[in-house]
């Protein structure tokens, strides 16, 4: 375990290294200047112009100004963010519990349902239930998330008026952040009605960013669970009498389980993605809201900053259900 | 009473090609104590008609019999529910892949201890212990330590072992081995043909061994059933069938036993195959294989009484020569040419 645990640790180094590349270049590439859009209509001189610039190492040569940046990175900072003049990591650490709330009631949505739903289609196989599963399963794959997201709004938000439009809780409620997770907070601040407000912000955005995965998880569960149920030790299990609940729940689910853990770790960096669409849809204070609001500045040391940041989260994740994938797969383990 | 009761049993798979008879009309009994063989080459239904009879056969099959009866219990109008309380506690099966057979998610001790929970209610410490002298009974060195073990941790006769001790955790009255031997080397499959024959008269349960190795039915059975494409074809005390089989099949099936090939010449195998869905002949199904075919066979065959095997063909073989053949002699000649 250790060693398989070091030799994926000896992986992330060159990957890390990449992806801080990638992530200074990439904002870079992008036309629009940072201190011209900071300026906004009524422009500058020139001379504070070059007095911005040179404060903020712009005026320094690229490789100059990534080598900066890696040190940076190696003593812990990220740099600071030109329009906020916050650092980056702190911004980071306020924004991201929305986001990892956002993130944990997706994943844990789809995952309750797809695995159930996949099961369900496997074991009825050819029958109109496994019909209408995977045919949803395949609407919700390939559904275009920012549309999908204001069609709910309308609906529920606007037509029946049942859920809020947009942020984590209402107005109403003020509390200052303890954990940073909404539904925690609230319920700590003793406020009437504060924790139903914050859940029924929650509702649209996580269904929203539940759908893809929860379509691809039950796909994947599915046709795990095809393979595993022809398999010989699921016919020995039959074979000694045990409830059909037994074989399928037990003896087939928990081989079942082995491709599908991965797939749930894959999912961790489409959840990232769509939270950027998600959260600019509900105006949802988390860091995809975050990256595509400072893309728009051109917040320079945000993007690179944020991209690397989620890199690293996406990078530790994969690692965490690699662990985890070889603690249910016993072939693993030994 | 029997302890086992198949009459007329008919196992019809729904494929894409149509119906397809995979078990045509089988009726067999096992008395408790007793050990029945079933021989037959691939594809002859021995597999799917004691799938049948546990129930394990996926939802295309269509199972239809006169009488399948347990302990003179009807098995066919049974609830599955009620069928569970029989299948793994007294009747239980191993089968032919010891390997794939064992769950590899779940540690033998897992796997043994569940049956004893279910059918048997033991407690976690009984279970243990139980499942230790289960270990040591079927010969598996360090039982304790075992226990622990994953199937991907153990060879495939440790593995076959395992599944053994499983079978019998409940002591089953009836124990169906489907080829327990086939997947296995040489060497340890006469030790789990051993291990087989010694607990079966320990434990006095009735055994049904599949095979399709007559040396195998040699060593170990006491009757012997055989089966071609889905049909009995004839059935003897294992003495009488080696000294003087009466169907042309069981009489190929013999003559392919190496040390009956005489004449040092390479080994004689019977030409030709099963017939599969497609290819079923109108009468008899041996008719394209056998030497003594005649016209009558394309077009009916004959059950014969007790005395010669119940036998399923027309011209019956009594010491080796066709009962009522019209050419006797030339069909002999042609067989022994083929033979050589
Ligand atoms: N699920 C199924 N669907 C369709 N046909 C099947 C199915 N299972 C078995 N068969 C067919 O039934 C026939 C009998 O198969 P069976 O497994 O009983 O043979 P067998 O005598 O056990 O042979 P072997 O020695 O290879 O185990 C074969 O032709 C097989 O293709
Ligand atoms: S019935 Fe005819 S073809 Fe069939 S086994 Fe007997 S002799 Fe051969
Ligand atoms: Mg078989």
């Amino acid at each position: 375990m250790l060693r398989f645990f070091l030799s994926r640790l000896a992986l992330i180094i060159p990957t890390f290294i990449g992806v801080s590349i990638i992530s200074f270049a990439f904002i870079r590439l992008l036309p629009g200047d940072p201190i011209m859009l900071l300026a906004g209509e009524r422009g500058m001189s020139a001379e504070r112009y070059a007095q911005l610039s040179a404060e903020m190492g712009f005026d320094r040569p690229l490789v100059a100004q990534y080598f900066d940046y890696l040190m940076g990175i190696l003593q812990g900072d990220l740099g600071t963010s030109i329009v906020t003049r916050r650092p980056v990591l702190d911004e980071f650490f306020t924004l991201f519990p929305a986001t990892i709330e956002l993130a944990l009631c997706a994943i844990v949505l789809a995952t309750a349902l797809g695995i159930p739903l996949g099961v369900l289609a496997a074991v009825k196989r050819g029958t109109w239930i496994d019909q209408t599963v995977m045919g949803t399963a395949l609407v919700g794959y390939s559904m275009p998330i920012f549309w999908w997201g204001l069609l709910l709004i309308i609906l529920f938000s606007g037509t029946l008026g049942w859920t809020p439009v947009s942020g984590r809780i209402s107005l109403l409620y003020f509390f200052p952040p303890v954990t940073g997770f909404m539904l925690i907070d609230s319920l700590l601040s003793g406020q009437d009605g504060a924790f139903l407000s914050a859940l029924s912000h929650l509702i649209l955005p996580t269904i929203v960013l539940a759908t893809i995965p929860l379509a691809v998880i039950a796909r994947q569960t599915r046709s795990a669970m095809l393979e595993v149920l022809g398999e010989d030790y699921v016919r020995t299990a039959r074979s000694k009498g045990l409830s059909p609940r037994r074989v399928i729940g037990l003896h087939a689910l928990r081989n079942a389980m082995i491709p599908v853990v991965t797939t749930i770790g894959l999912q961790v960096g489409v959840l990232l993605a769509g939270a950027i669409l998600t959260e600019t849809i509900f105006s949802w204070p988390g860091i995809g809201k975050w990256m595509v609001d400072s893309v728009f500045r051109r917040d320079y040391a945000v993007v690179q900053g944020g991209l690397l940041l989620i890199a690293i989260i996406i990078m530790f994740v994969n690692l965490l259900v690699d662990m985890l994938y070889g603690l249910i797969n016993p072939r693993i383990r030994h | 009473m029997p302890l086992l009761e198949l009459e007329n049993l008919t196992v019809t798979f729904d494929t894409s090609s149509g119906p397809f008879k995979a078990v045509d009309g089988v009726s067999l009994t096992v008395d408790a104590g007793e050990i029945l063989s079933i021989v037959g080459e691939s594809g002859s239904g021995k597999s799917v008609s004691m799938l049948a009879l546990m129930g394990l056969l996926p939802w295309t099959a269509k199972i239809e019999a006169d009488v399948m009866r347990f302990e003179g219990n009807d098995l066919i109008g049974m609830s599955a529910r009620d069928r569970r309380r029989i299948i793994g506690k007294d009747i239980a099966m191993i089968f032919q892949e010891p390997m794939s057979s064992l769950n590899p998610c779940f540690t033998v001790g897992f796997q043994i201890g569940e049956m004893l929970r279910k059918h048997l209610g033991l407690g976690r410490k009984e279970r243990r212990q139980r499942s230790i002298e289960l270990l040591e009974l079927v010969g598996i060195p360090a039982p304790a330590e075992r226990l622990s073990a994953f199937p991907h941790q153990l060879s495939g006769g440790m593995s076959q072992r395992v599944m053994i001790a499983m079978a019998l955790s409940c002591n089953p009255k009836l124990l169906i081995a489907d080829e327990p031997t086939t997947a296995l080397d040489v060497t340890i499959q006469a030790q789990i043909l051993d291990l087989l024959v010694r607990l079966q008269k320990e434990t006095d349960m009735g055994l049904i061994l599949i095979t399709h190795d007559m040396g195998v039915v040699a060593e170990t059975a006491e009757r012997v059933q055989v089966q071609y494409a889905g049909q009995k074809v004839e059935e003897q005390p294992v003495r009488e069938l080696f000294r003087d089989p009466h169907h042309p099949y069981t009489a190929a099936l013999l003559a392919a036993l190496p040390e009956r090939a005489r004449g040092n010449k390479r080994l004689p195998s019977i030409p030709g195959v099963v017939p599969g869905p497609n290819d079923r002949p109108p009468a008899c199904l041996f008719e394209p294989r056998c030497s003594f075919a005649t016209d009558l066979c394309r077009r009916t065959v004959k059950r014969q009484p007790a005395s010669l095997g119940l036998a399923l063909c027309n011209y019956p073989l009594v010491d080796g020569v066709p009962q009522g053949h019209p050419a006797p002699a030339a069909a002999l000649a042609e067989r022994q040419e083929e033979l050589i």
